[in-house]
């Protein structure tokens, strides 16, 4: 019901090569953290192939997006987590009686789930194709005949369980069970006569007590007298338990999944999202490749740097007409690799159908992102180094399509420069016959004005004290220029600065 | 039930002090310390008081006069107030002594709770005591409200109920239950109701249950141990919630000492405080708290108190009086008295806004949301932050905060850059301060920062300059003046060395002799001011 193509989200799916370079790993990582048993991690492997897929999602994307819906669908999660729970008791406990009475609260807890979920998307009435479709499915299950008797039988047995009140006269060894009748409640009598000094915080004494499952020989002994003094509440449970066995639908039970790959990522955007970062849903084409993003940044980055409270460098790209490379420039530390795995994490995701970080930003569904980043293994064998660079960037020249995109981070490193720029050159040649999306991280001035289908874009420092990066990737030409220190306005205590702080 | 001693309707709660970062700076530069150490007069807790309270202040003139009005009745009633505070000390004392098994479960927990209670009930006694006799002796709203809720809300018919409620937790004649089924079908949402007494024993009362209808018994075999562990459990499940309440009631009994013995010591060591600077001659006045837009100083005699308490006594007082002072630029000779005033313009704005007395003969000043200051430091900082850098950056944490009305006293800042440079980022900063309405009294060397809002010509800035005496020395005394191209570091030099640094030159002798000489002591000279706004006084 809630996607178009489920067949293509196995939970076997594996991880894309590009994914430890891009740091997606680390991001699915923190996605589906506290929801393991949801097994999620296919649905950010999978991507997707058609323009329409994307916007599916996106729909669905929108409607819970700083939308209720979304709390909603966390709560429908956690009363179907409640149902598993109960579930799993029933099957566990020995005692007859109280096998029938956690049947009997799982049976409550789907009720709950199945009639808010559909209250809640009636009352919020979301857009998507996605979800839509799901209330209608809803509307219909819930005016089954099925349904309608569960809903029946749990709430007569339910109201007469509940409606119980027993009395336990505790004396030496000895315990009388009884019916409640007027007893007054001490514990409230002696709050109230205490109230008066006062209600704020102080420790809670209470005994958490171990709560085990199964009932032991003495409640057992308890909960025979008080089935003898309610006879015909505990016939109606018994009953209940033997007319139903299983009443999960598995429609519904899908939908307690798959919702979660959207919850999941919300969670995180919401998260960035309060302290600033913009996200956005992005324009995807299989035929543009005009791809452009404004104040985006490196989500994994993000997510680490606001756990520790540091400031996140937003940059923005634009590749008009017949512009394919990207050639990043600029201080070692200045954000460039940043740069690129952004560029490289936004064409997945987008790929997902998730949003993206951005004020705005318009991409190329790709068919492969492939990526060759440096890696920090054998420094001592230069040889074999720059042998193993040129193999696989042989193999992603030979895997990648038009329709890929290609990031590579400082390649050629264990060459001398002129290798390097002669290596180099032939690569972005290979890139252009191809005619693929690139980004080429190099600290090769010369290669940031190839052609024009080339875009240099520079990491900056800034430009009143060199000595201070701003991990802002801009479009300019290749420089490296140094100016004069002008501390007071870095810390921003020039009279103007000063002003609008105050201002604030 | 709180003592709302220090405020009427918001209770201190020193653990959520939000500007405990801001008071360590303050103490430092302001020489906070040796007016709380003052206050402390050896005690470790109303240091910790003093320490805790003094930077939060008050905003509201009606809470600042509400502290004033209390503290007033405390000099006036030392014993009583004194009397109260040991009944809350020994409160919390007799606390450590209640001796228990304490493991925990409810039961003991129960049990531990009711013998706390056991010993508070006698202090809380005491209180009624004080407060029916000395009720009508206090004047303030702040004492006639706390004496008046201890009298009414522990009469004596609630401290009597108190005790038979006591006596029903120790359920001598066995305890009675009610519980659901929850959803396992166990026992839950436990009740305790009371059992009466029974009127022939508890046999009688057994007998009496037997014939309840429809009750049925179960009766535990002596040599079944886990049914008797099982039975434990049941009770403590049923007490839990009972056990609770009563040990979060001892709690918030003691947080009642706790909260009076707190906001007594603060009250107590203003007296201490008080007594120390009576002891070396000096007065201290109740101060007028504006609530005015306007930079209005009103000060006659201002002194520091710090350095009152430190040098025995020694101190020379000021005068400040204007009513648009936005600016205030302290120039002059080195260890002339500048440091020293800044500080007794801080603690004075700080002291009154904790509703305290202030170190003057008189002093009135509008009330502002906060006082910050920026000190040149001397300790060397990391490596790769310069002097300037951590200036600048302490600086710029500090216009976060800054808002209208702040109180900012800015000593030497900048001046670990060249002249040049450190007068243009001041310049430009003070300026843009200014004008969002922060006031700012500023020391400097900079003849060159100075010289530049002399330039400005407004009328809302302030000259004062540290002076000297015809033979060098100085006087402590500061007087309104235009600043001048050179320091006095000469002054030092000679006393120092014993010798001419080198020999006068013309500018040295162009010099402005301002300075009124030294004052006798102890006689209060007041130099006729005139229209000049500042004007200048002996110590008293």
């Amino acid at each position: 019901v809630a996607f178009p193509d489920p067949a293509v989200l196995s939970p076997d799916a594996t991880q894309p090569e590009c994914f430890p370079d891009l740091a997606l790993d680390q991001l699915v990582d923190t996605l589906i953290q506290g929801r393991e048993q949801y097994q999620l991690a296919g649905f950010f492997y999978v991507p997707l192939r058609a323009v329409d897929e994307v916007l599916y999602r996106q729909e669905v994307f929108r409607d819970l997006d700083a939308s209720p819906l979304a709390t909603k669908m966390s709560a429908f999660a956690q009363r179907m987590q409640t149902l598993r729970d109960r579930l799993g008791l029933a099957a566990r406990v020995r005692h007859s009686r109280q096998n029938q009475a956690w049947m009997l609260g799982a049976a409550e807890a789907y009720l709950d789930a199945v009639s808010r979920l559909f209250s809640d998307l009636k009352q919020l009435r979301p857009q998507s194709r996605g979800l839509t479709g799901m209330h209608d499915y809803l509307g219909s299950y819930i005016q089954s005949e099925e349904f309608r008797k569960l809903v029946a039988d749990t709430e007569a047995v339910s109201g007469v369980l509940s409606a119980i009140r027993y009395t336990l006269r505790i004396q030496r060894n000895s315990i009388q069970v009884g019916r409640h009748g007027a007893e007054p409640d001490y514990g409230a009598e002696i709050g109230t006569f205490f109230a008066r000094f006062g209600q704020d915080d102080v420790g809670d004494y209470r005994l958490s007590f171990f709560e085990l499952p199964e009932i032991n020989p003495l409640e057992e002994k308890i909960l025979e007298r008080v089935a003898l003094l309610w006879p015909e509440a505990f016939a109606a449970l018994e009953q209940f338990s033997t007319a139903h066995q299983s009443f999960v639908d598995p429609v519904i039970s899908s939908f307690d999944r798959d919702i979660q790959f959207y919850l999941a990522f919300l969670e995180l955007t919401d998260q960035l999202r309060a302290t600033g970062l913009p996200f956005c849903y992005p324009e995807v084409s299989v035929t543009s490749k005009d791809v452009r993003a404004n104040d985006t940044f490196d989500i994994t980055l993000a997510t680490r740097e606001v756990a520790s409270r540091r400031r996140v460098v937003c940059n923005s790209f634009a590749l008009d007409g017949s512009e394919r490379i990207v050639v990043v420039t600029g201080p070692n530390q200045g954000g460039k690799t940043t740069f690129a795995r952004t560029f490289g994490q936004l064409h997945h995701l987008a790929r997902l159908g998730c949003p993206v970080p951005g004020t705005s930003a318009r991409l190329f569904l790709a068919d492969k992102v492939f990526t060759h980043f440096e890696r920090g293994e054998n420094l001592t064998d230069q040889r074999g180094k720059l042998e193993d660079d040129l193999v696989r960037i042989q193999q992603i020249l030979a895997g990648a399509t038009a329709n890929s995109v290609v990031i590579m981070n400082e390649i050629f490193t264990s060459t001398t420069f002129r290798d390097a720029l002669v290596l180099s050159r032939a690569v972005m040649e290979d890139l252009f016959r191809l005619d693929c999306l690139a980004v080429l991280v190099t600290f090769q001035h010369q290669l940031s004005n190839y052609d024009a289908r080339t875009v240099s874009m520079a990491a900056g420092v800034d430009p009143d004290d060199p000595t201070v990066r701003t991990f802002r990737v801009e479009r300019r030409p290749a420089d490296d220029r140094v100016h004069a220190v002008v501390l007071a306005e870095l810390y921003g205590l020039t009279y103007g600065q000063v002003l609008e702080r105050l201002d604030r | 039930m709180k003592a709302h001693l220090l405020d009427a309707d918001t209770t201190f709660d020193p653990g959520r002090d939000p500007v405990a970062a801001v008071a360590e700076t303050l103490a430092d530069d302001l020489g906070l310390d040796a007016v709380v150490h003052a206050m402390a007069a050896g005690d470790s807790f109303l240091l910790e008081v003093a320490t805790a309270t003094l930077p939060v202040g008050l905003v509201d003139p009606g809470r600042i006069s509400y502290r004033q009005e209390v503290l007033a009745d405390c000099l006036a009633h030392r014993l009583v107030v004194n009397e109260l505070y040991e009944v809350a000390v020994a409160a919390i004392e007799d606390r450590k002594r209640v001796w228990s098994l304490l493991t925990g479960n409810p039961d003991s927990r129960l049990r531990y709770a009711i013998a706390i209670l056991q010993v508070l009930l006698p202090r809380l006694r005491r209180l009624r005591a004080i407060a029916d006799a000395e009720y009508r002796r206090f004047t303030a709203p702040g004492w006639r409200t706390l004496f008046e809720m201890i009298s009414t809300e522990l009469d004596d018919d609630y401290l009597r109920a108190a005790e038979d409620h006591l006596a029903i937790l120790r359920f001598r004649s066995g305890l009675l239950l009610s519980a659901a089924v929850d959803p396992g079908l166990k026992g839950g949402n436990f009740r305790v109701h009371p059992v009466s007494p029974p009127p022939r024993g508890w046999r009688y009362a057994l007998r009496h249950l037997w014939k309840r209808p429809g009750s049925l018994a179960i009766v535990i075999d002596p040599k079944d141990h886990r049914g008797y562990e099982a039975l434990t459990e049941l009770r403590h499940r049923g007490i839990n919630d009972v056990a609770n309440v009563v040990a979060q009631s001892a709690d918030h009994i003691l947080n009642f000492f706790a909260n009076l013995r707190f906001e007594i010591a603060f009250y107590l060591g203003c007296c201490n405080l008080y007594d120390r600077l009576a002891d070396s001659g000096l007065p201290v006045c109740v101060p007028t708290a504006l609530a005015s837009h306007d930079d209005v100083w009103h000060a006659h005699g201002l002194y520091d108190p710090g350095l009152a308490v430190r040098s025995r006594g020694q101190v020379v007082g000021n005068d400040l009086v204007s009513d648009h002072t936005r600016l205030l630029i302290i120039t002059g000779a080195n260890r002339g008295g500048k440091s020293t005033f800044l500080r007794a313009l801080g603690l004075a704005q700080i002291m009154m806004q904790a509703g305290m007395f202030v170190a003057a003969d008189e002093f009135s000043a509008r009330i502002r949301p906060g006082v910050s200051t920026h000190y040149k430091r001397e300790e060397d900082v990391t490596l790769r932050a310069g002097k300037l850098v951590e200036e600048l950056s302490r600086m710029s944490d500090l216009v976060e905060r800054l808002s209208s009305g702040y109180l900012l006293l800015m000593n030497e800042s900048f001046s670990s850059t060249n002249e040049a440079e450190g007068a243009e980022i001041g310049y430009g900063l003070v300026r843009a301060l200014l004008e969002r309405g922060v006031c700012v009294a500023y020391v400097t060397h900079s003849f060159e920062l100075a010289d530049r809002f002399g330039q400005l010509g407004q009328r809302d800035v302030l000259f004062l300059r540290a002076g000297r005496s015809d033979d060098g020395q100085r006087t402590f005394k500061l007087f309104p003046a235009a600043p001048t191209q050179t320091g006095y570091g000469e002054d030092l030099y000679r006393q120092i060395f014993g010798r001419d640094p080198h020999l006068p030159t013309a500018r040295d002798r162009a010099a402005p002799d301002l300075d009124p000489g030294p004052p006798p002591p102890n006689a209060a000279t007041r130099v006729p001011t005139g229209r000049a706004p500042f004007g200048s006084a002996g110590a008293p």
